[in-house]
Formats: structure tokens, sequence, C-alpha cells
């Protein structure tokens, strides 16, 4: 070991991975970063691939929805004072009773029109909802405390780490047995399966397809309303944080397959491994890391870990 | 006639009138027409760059702005910093962006439809990255500034003129490639991939061709641009900017050669006008993006072709 800590430091010169070899608390720490900041591009992107898997559409709004539930968390835990908690019921209502509106008056129309235009439809309601944030909160970066309780830190042992990042460590697989539950158990979650499959059977079986659709809009949007809530106290509400969300939660659905609740979860944390230790071992760089293992992925198995193939390719 | 098989009469004639229109726009005196017009000639080369392999190949490119980026910050930096001439310069920068589109290319044509764009798209991003944080060569988030513009282009009237060229020459150059047999090739691709691969196009190859041509002339755009702005700036790269050209591409209309540089041209003087009145031009662009996909989803050269054929059937 300590041969290998004077390897990476001298021959390499690279004093980060020296630090990770070195200092177990130090790897322990970016451990639980990657898995703390994985969970919670988790519960965003789950909304994503949830939607994807049931509409067909990506949906490039689903930044601005991320955001949106960040600034409501604002505006009622700071702004209105009614607590950190309230602000994240109302982040989750907020973004339900949104969705609702764009998808039955916009999405409709557009599930039987090319992808192209999909994307681009998605992309309108990102133009609109960006601005419309603008004209409510402006142009300021707010600050968001930690809930009450959860402002301090846990000795684990190796070291001590925050309270609130460990509840994320906590929220994001309860979520995931959650939808997982959900769709395996319940008789909704078995008809989101059933439209995924072949949505026009279904509708000739005398489901209500459309309500399906619908519903599953609004529980992939109210997850990035949540999201975006539980972000804003490391991560400030501030216009712009809808571009970069988005990108990284394409990874994420990518990496792990278009519609695989399971293959976001783990893409998730794939992404904050390679982010977090990418950022000690090649400083500056780590914003690009992701990217190099959506190009991976995409050329190796273009629909994801955890997907399936569909269709013919080239 | 010659120009008569190249192009229909009534298409050449509207294209003779545009650019005698353009050539007398500096005689009216106008900085600000003069700085408009550049800036749209430079957006619409880089949309018809674009409908090369959106409307043609029939692939969404969704990092398109990365061959953009590459062309300007190449002419940029060479121009710049390594003090090279101009042609060779411009030269360097188109070559550039062809071998960055050549080598994405060659790993985007394996797929297609959703995941192809999700590729190009994550391409694009790892320019936008490259341009981010290499700070030492592109100036990082601070941009590119203070591009040394060789002495001949540095009055407003001569670049303009330079523009007008260049951009006239690269619309020529592709409305030949997009009407020759390769042209063609492309439109049997984009309409049944499977049924072009049996009568024996190497569709892949076509695509692959369709995504170098794309690239390198968003790189004369690109290298345009920078020339034009005296910098380059990390937000050319960003995904956003791949958007905005393709709601240019998309409003003009795909399935018509000249429809993008329409598209760019109403896209961008309705940008600048509504930015007189308010702050929230995107609000304006995503209502007038619902419109198109709502409403007219062969874009404004689509509805032309349509109100032209009512007429023809009511008189």
């Amino acid at each position: 070991m300590e041969s290998l800590v004077r390897f990476a430091r001298e021959e390499l010169g690279n004093p980060g991975l020296a630090t990770l070899l070195d200092q177990p608390s130090f790897a322990f720490i970016q451990v639980l970063n990657s898995v703390s900041q994985g969970m919670n591009l988790f519960i965003i992107a789950s909304g994503l691939s949830l939607i994807f898997g049931v509409l067909r559409v990506i949906n490039f709004a689903h930044g601005a929805f991320y955001m949106f539930g960040a600034y409501i968390l604002y505006s009622v835990a700071e702004s209105y004072e009614l607590g950190f908690w309230t602000g994240v019921v109302a982040a989750a209502a907020g973004l339900a009773a949104m969705s609702i509106v764009i998808e039955r008056g916009l999405f409709r129309f557009i599930y039987d029109k090319e992808h192209l235009m999909q994307l681009l439809l998605t992309f309108a309601v990102v133009l609109i909802l960006t601005d419309l944030a603008k004209m409510i909160w402006g142009t300021d970066q707010y600050s968001v405390s930690y809930p009450d309780g959860f402002g301090g830190a846990v000795d684990l042992g190796l070291t001590r780490y925050p309270t609130y990042r460990l509840l994320l460590i906590v929220v994001g697989p309860v979520i995931l047995v959650g939808l997982m539950l959900f769709t395996a158990r319940t008789r909704w979650g078995r008809l989101t399966r059933a439209a995924t499959q072949d949505r026009e059977m279904l509708g000739a079986l005398g489901v209500n397809v459309p309500m399906i659709y619908t519903g599953v809009f609004i529980l992939g949007s109210a997850l990035a309303g949540i999201g975006g809530a539980l972000a804003a106290p490391f991560n400030s509400p501030t216009p712009g944080m809808d571009a970069t969300i988005i990108v990284d939660c394409f990874v994420i659905v990518i990496v792990g397959g278009l519609g695989s609740i399971v293959g976001s979860f783990i893409g998730a944390l794939i992404y904050g491994f390679v982010f977090n230790f990418g950022s000690v071992i090649v400083p500056n760089w780590q914003d690009v890391f992701p990217f190099l293992i959506l190009l991976v992925v995409l050329l190796w198995r273009p629909w994801g870990l955890f997907g399936r193939p569909e269709g013919e390719g080239a | 006639m010659e120009s008569v098989r190249v192009m229909p009469r009534p298409v050449a004639a509207v294209c003779a009138v545009v650019v005698l229109a353009l050539l007398v726009v500096p005689l009216l005196d106008s900085r600000y027409l003069i700085d408009l017009f550049t800036e749209i000639m430079i957006y619409a080369l880089f949309a018809l760059s674009l409908n090369v392999l959106i409307g043609y190949s029939g692939n969404v490119s969704f990092g398109h702005a990365a061959y953009f980026a590459i062309g300007g910050y190449t002419c940029a930096i060479l121009l710049t910093t390594y003090e090279w001439g101009f042609a060779p310069a411009f030269a360097a920068a188109v070559i550039a962006s062809a071998l960055a589109a050549g080598l994405v290319a060659w790993f985007c044509v394996r797929l297609t439809d959703i995941y192809f764009a999700m590729l190009t798209l994550a391409f694009a991003m790892v320019v936008w990255g490259v341009a981010f944080k290499w700070r030492s060569v592109t100036g990082g988030d601070d941009g590119f500034v203070g591009v040394s513009v060789p002495a001949m282009l540095d009055s407003r009237i001569g670049f303009y003129y330079f523009t007008l060229a260049a951009t006239g020459l690269s619309a020529a150059v592709l409305w030949l490639i997009c009407h020759s047999a390769f042209g063609r090739c492309l439109v049997a691709v984009r309409e049944n991939r499977i049924r072009a691969g049996f009568v024996g196009i190497n569709t892949r190859l076509m695509r692959w061709w369709a995504f170098v041509v794309a690239g390198t002339f968003a790189g004369v755009a690109g290298a345009i641009f920078g020339m034009f702005h005296r910098g380059m700036y990390i937000e050319s790269a960003f995904w956003t900017e791949s958007a905005t050209v393709l709601i240019m591409t998309l409003l003009g209309g795909i399935y018509s050669f000249f429809g993008p540089a329409i598209g760019a041209a109403t896209l961008f003087v309705l940008e600048r006008l509504t930015n007189e009145y308010t702050e929230y031009w995107p609000i304006v662009l995503g209502m007038i993006l619902v419109g198109i996909l709502l409403f007219l989803p062969d874009g404004l050269a689509g509805l032309a072709r349509k109100l032209a054929s009512y007429r023809s059937r009511g008189g």
C-alpha cells in the first residue's frame, strides 16, 4: 500500500489518487458523497425513466420540473416559513398539478408523432417554464436551510458525515422499493406495465389508457419535484439548474436502460461514483466523465445496462 | 441551359432576388441592419447544414452546435494565439469540424432514432466540457475573446460581403450536394432504410457522409461567427444552442432545401423584435414552437407550398 501511495504521488504525480489510497476516511467520504449524490439523481431520473417507459416521450422539461420543485420548496419553507417537509409535499403536489395541465393540454396531441416532434415539444415546455420561473422567482440564488434535526453530522466511526446526506442515502432505496412494489404488486402498476407492452390491446380490454398516461406522468413529474425539493439545501435554487440536471438525467436513464427503474438506480450510482472519484483523481474534468460513460454504454449496449433492445438496429 | 437543369427556374429567380437584395443592404448605411443580416446569414448556413442530416437523411442530431463551436474555436485560436493567416486558419477550422464530425459520425451511424440523437448530444457535451475546462487554450467560461481578425475583414462592410460570399457559396455547394445522386440516396435512406439497403445503398456510409457534410458546413458557419463576434463562448457548444438551430430548421421546414434558412431568418428577426419589448424571449419562442408543432408540422415552407397549391386550385 505504502509503495502504491508513493507510486501514485511521485510516478503518476496524482496527489488526489494518493490521498484516496492513503486515507481510508477520505475514500469513505467519497463513497458516501457518491451514493448520496447518486440517490438524489435517482429520485429525479426514475421519474424520467418511468414517463419514457409508458409514454415513450423523452421529456426535456423534466429538468424544469426539478427546478420548480426546488423553487417551490424555497417559497414554502423559507418565504412562508411553513417548514421543510411541508415544502417537499408542496413541491410534489405543485408538480403534480402542473403536469396534469401539460399532459392534457400538450403532450396528449403528440403521442403518435415522430420522436423529433416530441422532443421539440418538450423543449418548448422547457422554454416556457424556465421563463415562468424567472418571472416568479427572479434570477437570484436562494439559500435553503437544512430541515430541523438534519443540520448536523453523525459519527460513523471512520469519519463524521452530514446527517442530511445520510438521509438521502436512505430515501433513495426507499423510493426504489416503493416504485418496484407499485409496478409489481398494485393494480395500477400492472396496468402501467401493460400500457408499456401494448396500449391498443389494453384499450380494447376496456381500460382507460389516457388516464394511465396522465397518472404515470403525474407520478414521474412529482418525483422530479421531490428530487428538486430535497436537493435545494445543497443545490441552491437558481436559473439554469434545469439545463444541467436534465443532461445528467439523460446519462443516467440511458446508461441504466430507458424505462427501467432498477436501471436508473444503478445508472445513478455509477454517475455518482464516476463524478466524485473523477473529481478527486482528475480534478476539473469530472463534468466530462459521465458523458464518456454514456458514449461507452451507447456504443456497447445502446439499450442500456437493464434495458431491452427494441426493433431492428441500424 | 445548364442553370435550368441544376435549379428550377422559379427557385433560381427567388435566389437571384435574395442575393441582389443582400448585395445592396450595405448601401442603406445602417450598422444595425448590416450586423443583423451578417448574423442571419451565419445562422441560415448553420441551419441549412443541419438540414442535410435531418431533412435529407432523417437523422435528428441534438448536438449540432458541437461542430459550429469546433469551427469557431479553431479559427479564433489559430488566428489569435498562433497568429496564422486568415486562409490557413479558416481552412483548418473547416477541416477540424469535418474531422470531428467524421469521427463522431463513425460511432453515431451505428444507432438510429432517439439513441442517435442522444449519442450526438453526448459527444456535443464532451466538446462543451473541453471548451469549458481547457481554460488555457479556450478561455473556459470567460470565453475566448479578442480574436485578431485579418485587416481586410476589419471593416463592417468588408465583413458583410465576406459573409455573403462565404455563406452563398456554401449554400450553393449544399444545394448541389443535396440535389445530386447522393442527395437522392439520402432521401431514400430517410424514407425507408431497410428498402434502401435492399436496393444496394450502403445506408451507414450514406448517413456517415450526410453527417460529415452537415458538420463541415456548421464549421464554416462557426468560423465566420467567431470572427464576427471577435470571440467564442462556451454557450455556443451547449445543448441549448443545438436545440435553437433545430428549432430554426423545423420552423422553416425540413422537407425543403431553403426552408431552414427562412426559419433562421424568421427566428432571428423575431428574437430581435421581441427583445425590444420584453426580456422574456424564451417564453415567446416556446409558444412559437408549440404552434409550429401542433399546427404547422411542415414549417413555413410547407405552409407557403400549401397556400400556393390552394391558390392555383382556386384560380
